[in-house]
């Protein structure tokens, strides 16, 4: 018997193969190549440019997972789960990546699943081509999480609604040209009576009323928005009336999946840059990753991203295979947030001074990974809900 | 991302398989089902009588007969020629036995002693140890640790000096999982005092013969008290000047620290095992106590302080458990994945400590009594965080597998 060693060759660990290593390489030379050295740039003006989008549809990306007679790539989802992954991990900021998939995967599907053909010509074709840029409007001023609290209000009219209320934390907000919109359609509200229509820019009444500044997320545009006497027309309807609450939760596994995915990346990012660096930063003589102690802090924070890693992995595979999987993508959307964020620090902590400073993109890191315990439901929803699913 | 260069025998996931993870077949899903309820049956009754006399020797015949021990050994030896999953399924059936100390004695006889008898015996070793410790007929032990070495390994002080035909073994081992009761051990010593690494060796040797009589030389020294793992007996054990054939060697001369370093990875992989499953029992039968009991007027559970506990809990043992099923797939397909085995052993090892300690919080003064079996559990689980390679080892592993 020969002495084994682990050669530190690895399978792609499943639900991906070796057929999607071929699209990761591509992202992330892309990412490497044409995002990467911009952010900075696009923090500071609080926003990447919007030919960002057209660029990103020229190569495919925004299309990933759609069928190819709407424009897109005819994948599935684990095409756009690598995208979401690399796009974190080679070096995307959380406000690029935000700003991107706002549009791509969590406006463009509902409109994909709901939406009628004319529909899908009108938003999703352009869409994917980049050249239509869309937001999903929920959150309110007075409702985030409790959906169901939501009192924007679409009243009947002759030929459609007239919506007035308004919407905040949206990404994308600014830009959108086009708004997937949750709606109250019922005097009494709850969640029997949510809707979603499609607001355009150009409709009038349809206001911008601010863009937020936030404590991350920089280069991605966060707008509130004001309705007032928005005529939108029946055929901007999505789905059937009163069934809005169905998009919702369809869309927030989605959501949530691709969040955990991204942190995933971010992770795996986070420790690269922490490895190099405590390798050739040297203190009292030595390496910094030769004292026990970061070496063991680098240990934990590793530790901590396989176990995400896993768990996400696994609730990514029963999403594509098409199983009941709102236990396994709520753990991994709980489990995840809070590991990048613990990561993000504990990576600023062996950076030192250096982590502190703009230049070095780990303070950036910490800032972007902090809204992931609040974004796409908090980690305390996320506790209801496995509370509920274990009956309690 | 590398990708692995046997790359035709990995297993892709069968996108027509159930909800259940893709390591496992129908057939590692049979045997879930009658192994756990032989243990549910012949063990779990037992559970608090065995805390004050140890797991009979009996049961592990008895595991033997119905075929439990030898799952992953090929059938010519009386295994059933399972592939590594089956371990996995092994561990996590035996966490109904609700007996910490019993598993960890079944572990140590088909996890730890008789694999690397299957792997660097020789055919004669494998007929006296191999084949009689998968039929439950031979208790074995394992033993590195000594009074002045645990995770140092290359620390050892027992030595085995060549002496004609034979060698001769001096030296004291100690914490030996089913020491005091063995048949025989997987010895580490030193074939070279001086040297570190380069002078262990392994041995596999007879502790009593065949009227059950301890050999010349052989002595239990102490049967160690210990805060938890009560069924288990624990052993210092002492050898002086004890002779065994020079054909008692297992594997190579000089290369026993690299044979140990193996072996540990898929004992380390089923301890993992163990807590993630140990962790989902003490879940379940804490979550039944807080729908039951009620304070300020409801069921526990419905307090969301309390609600919340559990969905923590249960989202921690869920990643333990699926960075254990990840890891167990790169292994059985070839990789020899030590960062991610020593990950997911550190990982899963803690989950298990914090579960059982949430737990008692929640039963509150029940969970602090004898009775309700969960003081016992986090006193069990606590080894986990010592035993095969402690913590701070583990991270020292994962850490310098990144060149650190």
């Amino acid at each position: 018997m020969t002495v084994v060693k682990d050669s530190g060759v690895r399978a792609t660990l499943p639900p991906f193969g070796e057929e999607h290593e071929e699209l990761r390489e591509t992202v992330r030379r892309f990412v490497a190549a044409e995002i990467a050295p911009n952010v900075d740039e696009w923090e500071a003006a609080r926003e990447f440019p919007r030919e960002l989008y057209g660029r990103c549809a020229e190569l495919g990306f925004l299309g990933l997972k759609f069928p190819e007679e709407y424009g897109g790539q005819g994948g599935t989802h684990l095409h756009d789960a690598i995208w979401v992954e690399e796009l974190a991990r080679s070096g995307g900021s959380g406000g690029v990546a935000a700003g991107l998939n706002a549009h791509a995967s969590i406006a463009l599907p509902p409109i994909f699943n709901f939406g009628t053909e004319e529909q899908k010509r009108r938003w999703l074709v352009p869409g994917i081509a980049g050249e239509k840029i869309g937001a999903l409007g929920i959150t309110e001023p007075g409702a985030g999480s409790d959906v169901a609290g939501i009192s924007t209000f679409a009243e009947r009219v002759d030929g459609g609604y007239l919506v007035n209320g308004s919407k905040t934390f949206i990404t994308n907000g600014v830009r959108a040209d086009f708004l997937v919109c949750a709606v109250q359609t019922t005097k009494e509200g709850g969640h029997g009576g949510i809707s979603f229509l499609v607001l355009e820019r150009e409709m009038t009444g349809y206001e911008v009323a601010q863009k937020l500044e936030k404590m991350g997320w920089h280069s991605s545009d966060t707008g509130e928005l004001a309705f007032t006497d928005v005529e939108v027309p029946a055929e901007n309807l999505l789905g059937e009336e009163n069934e809005g609450f169905k998009l919702i939760m369809a869309n927030f596994a989605w959501e949530r999946l691709l969040m955990a995915i991204g942190a995933v990346g971010a992770m795996q990012r986070l420790i690269e840059i922490s490895v190099a660096y405590a390798n050739e930063r040297e203190a009292f003589g030595r390496p910094i990753g030769k004292f026990q102690a970061i070496r063991h802090q680098i240990a934990e924070m590793a530790t901590k991203a396989e176990a995400s890693r896993a768990l996400t992995y696994n609730a990514l595979r029963l999403f594509h295979e098409g199983h009941d999987c709102i236990k396994d993508v709520t753990m991994a959307k709980l489990i995840t947030q809070r590991a990048v964020l613990e990561i993000a620090d504990e990576a600023l902590q062996i950076h030192g001074g250096y982590g502190y400073m703009r230049e070095y993109g780990i303070e950036r890191a910490v800032r972007d990974a902090r809204l992931g315990p609040i974004g796409g439901g908090t980690d305390e929803v996320m506790k209801e809900i496995l509370g509920k699913l274990m009956g309690l | 991302m590398a990708t692995a260069t046997n790359g035709s025998k990995v297993i892709k996931p069968d996108h027509d398989a159930g909800r259940k993870h893709f390591i496992f077949s129908q057939e590692h899903e049979d045997l879930r089902d009658s192994m756990r309820a032989w243990v549910q049956k012949e063990m779990w009754p037992y559970r608090n009588e065995w805390e004050d006399s140890y797991w009979p020797t009996e049961v592990m015949k008895r595991a033997g007969e119905l075929g439990f021990l030898g799952l992953c050994f090929p059938e010519e030896y009386g295994g059933q020629g399972g592939d590594y999953y089956y371990s996995l399924v092994r561990a996590e059936c035996m966490s109904y036995s609700g007996s910490g100390g019993t598993n960890m004695g079944f572990a140590v006889q088909s996890d730890m002693v008789l694999p690397p008898i299957h792997l660097l015996g020789s055919e004669e070793q494998k007929q006296r140890y191999l084949v009689p410790g998968i039929k439950g007929e031979k208790v074995g032990c394992l033993g590195i640790t000594e009074p002045g070495a645990g995770s140092d390994v290359a620390g050892i002080r027992t030595t085995a000096i060549r002496d004609g035909d034979e060698y001769v073994i001096n030296g004291s081992k100690t914490f030996i999982t089913n020491g005091p009761r063995a048949d025989f051990i997987v010895l580490v010593a030193k074939t070279d005092p001086e040297a570190r690494h380069e002078g262990i060796t392994l041995f596999v040797i007879d502790l009593r013969d065949e009227q059950g009589e301890k050999v010349a030389g052989f002595n239990v020294s102490a049967e160690l008290e210990k805060m938890g793992m009560h069924a288990s007996d624990t052993g210092e054990l002492a050898f002086e000047d004890v002779r065994v054939p020079a054909g008692s060697v297992l594997g190579e001369v000089g290369k026993g620290f690299y044979h140990i370093a193996w072996e540990l990875q898929g004992e380390r992989l089923v301890a993992a095992a163990g807590s993630h499953a140990g962790c989902e029992r003490m879940i379940e039968k804490t979550l039944e106590y807080a729908k039951e009991r009620e304070a300020f007027g409801r069921p526990i559970g419905k307090f969301q302080a309390i609600r919340h506990k559990f969905a923590e809990m249960a989202t921690k043992t869920e990643a333990a458990k699926q960075f254990t099923y990840a890891t167990a797939w790169r292994f059985a397909n070839g990789e020899y994945p030590v960062r991610e085995i020593t990950m997911a052993k550190l990982f899963a090892s803690r989950v298990g400590c914090e579960v059982a300690d949430e737990c008692i919080q929640i039963l509150g003064g029940y969970g602090y009594m004898k009775e309700y079996e969960i003081e016992r559990a986090y006193r069990d689980v606590r080894l986990n965080r010592i035993g095969a390679g402690t913590d701070e080892v583990m991270l020292d592993v994962i850490g310098k597998s990144y060149g650190l």
